[in-house]
């Protein structure tokens, strides 16, 4: 465990992962997505307009995983002072919020032929639009803090306490009567038949290789940048 | 060292137990806004404590089967809904969604009438969690089994 603190390290392992994690990603997403847009059947009572599930899941999948992880390093930054933890969540959040969004934007275009409306202020939506603005402020806390050369430990807790809102969205639809349904894949099983449960899972698989891939990366770029100033500070010094 | 180490462990208990304090308060106020964060009502809440006439509402449930008619006038529908306690007679005129039916869900914005209607300003599909391919939705047993022998020959 602490042996992936040490940058070194750490950069030799995400060197190595990130190009196969991102091709990994892109061709399974690509199979499932033109699985689902082509191949799989219509759904019952909603037809064609229920192919959009293939990327509306994972992408609220992501969105809530990427929080979580958030949450989990800002835990591990305050708790053991990991550097690579607090640069972790700071680059997990643009691709988080990145998900959040293309969940509510996916949703919205759902909702009009499946229900009617385009948005409604239900329990599901709204904790879900919270999310998005969470990752906004995290988002600006962590790069302010970053800029001013300050530590990251407002931002972890900020990432902390937004992870409250994480089972709010999970729970939103079983506590209150809510427009949106209830979950399909729960631990005692799926209510969605194999050919959309598959085609979902392959999607939502290569979408989390894509957001790993895009992770390590931006990890590479932060620490990239923290050398690279640090380099010049150490120069400015000595001149 | 063994300074840094007890300020580790000491760091681990105070943030775990603020976390658990934290996710707590979080769960209860969730839990105590369950009445007031629900989108709508369902009939049993409805019948039970009736809303003034005239003050904006949603009911939801699901639209008994059967119960849909069409007035005379082309656009005005009638249907029941229910929650398996209560049943509420709805009226509505206008274009309803494409996932409207007899036996599925259904929330509707309006306000009740004088005559214990509720008039709907406003219907909205609510579908289930289940995910059915048509083909086999509309096929019976043994064409069911049938098509599964004849892919997997």
């Amino acid at each position: 465990m602490h042996g992936f603190a040490n940058p070194a390290r750490f950069l030799r392992i995400a060197r190595v992962l990130t190009v196969p994690l991102l091709v990994a990603g892109l061709l399974l997403t690509g199979a499932a997505l033109y699985y689902g847009l082509v191949y799989a059947p219509p759904e019952r009572l909603q037809g064609d307009s229920v192919r959009i599930l293939f990327i509306h899941v994972p992408a609220a999948w992501l969105g809530m995983a990427g929080w979580s992880g958030i949450a989990v390093a800002s835990f591990v930054e305050l708790v053991w002072r990991h550097p690579l933890a607090g640069i972790g969540a700071r680059a997990a959040a643009v691709p988080g919020a990145f998900f959040a969004f293309l969940c509510l934007a996916t949703g919205s275009l759902w909702g009009r032929p499946a229900w009617g409306t385009w948005w409604v202020w239900d329990g599901r939506l709204t904790s879900m639009l919270v999310l998005l603005f969470l990752y906004f402020g995290y988002i600006a806390l962590a790069g302010a803090s970053a800029r001013e050369g300050g530590g990251s430990r407002i931002a972890a807790i900020f990432g902390l306490v937004g992870a409250v809102n994480i089972p709010i969205i999970h729970y939103s639809v079983l506590w209150w009567n809510s427009l949106h349904q209830p979950p399909s894949l729960t631990t005692g099983g799926s209510a969605m038949a194999g050919p959309f449960l598959w085609g979902l899972m392959a999607a939502t698989l290569g979408f989390t290789f894509i957001f790993g891939g895009v992770v390590l990366a931006r990890m590479r770029a932060i620490l990239a940048d923290v050398q690279a100033e640090a380099r010049l500070r150490r120069k400015a010094e000595g001149a | 060292m063994s300074t840094g180490l007890k300020a580790k462990h000491q760091r681990l208990v105070l943030i775990a137990i603020a976390v658990a304090v934290l996710i707590a308060a979080g769960l209860l106020a969730a839990w105590a806004l369950r009445s007031q964060a629900s989108y709508f009502y369902v009939p049993s809440e409805m019948v039970a404590n009736p809303p003034e006439p005239g003050q904006a509402v949603r009911l939801g449930g699901m639209v008994q089967a059967g119960s849909l008619k069409t007035a005379p006038d082309g656009i005005t529908i009638n249907f029941v809904v229910g929650d398996g306690d209560a049943r509420v007679p709805v009226r509505y005129s206008g274009i309803v969604p494409d996932l409207f039916t007899e036996g599925s869900g259904v929330v509707a914005e309006g306000r009740m009438d004088a005559d214990g209607t509720f008039a709907a300003d406003t219907l909205l599909a609510k579908h289930d969690e289940n995910y059915v391919p048509r083909e086999l939705h509309d096929m019976t047993e043994a064409q069911k089994r049938a098509a599964v022998e004849e892919t997997s020959k």
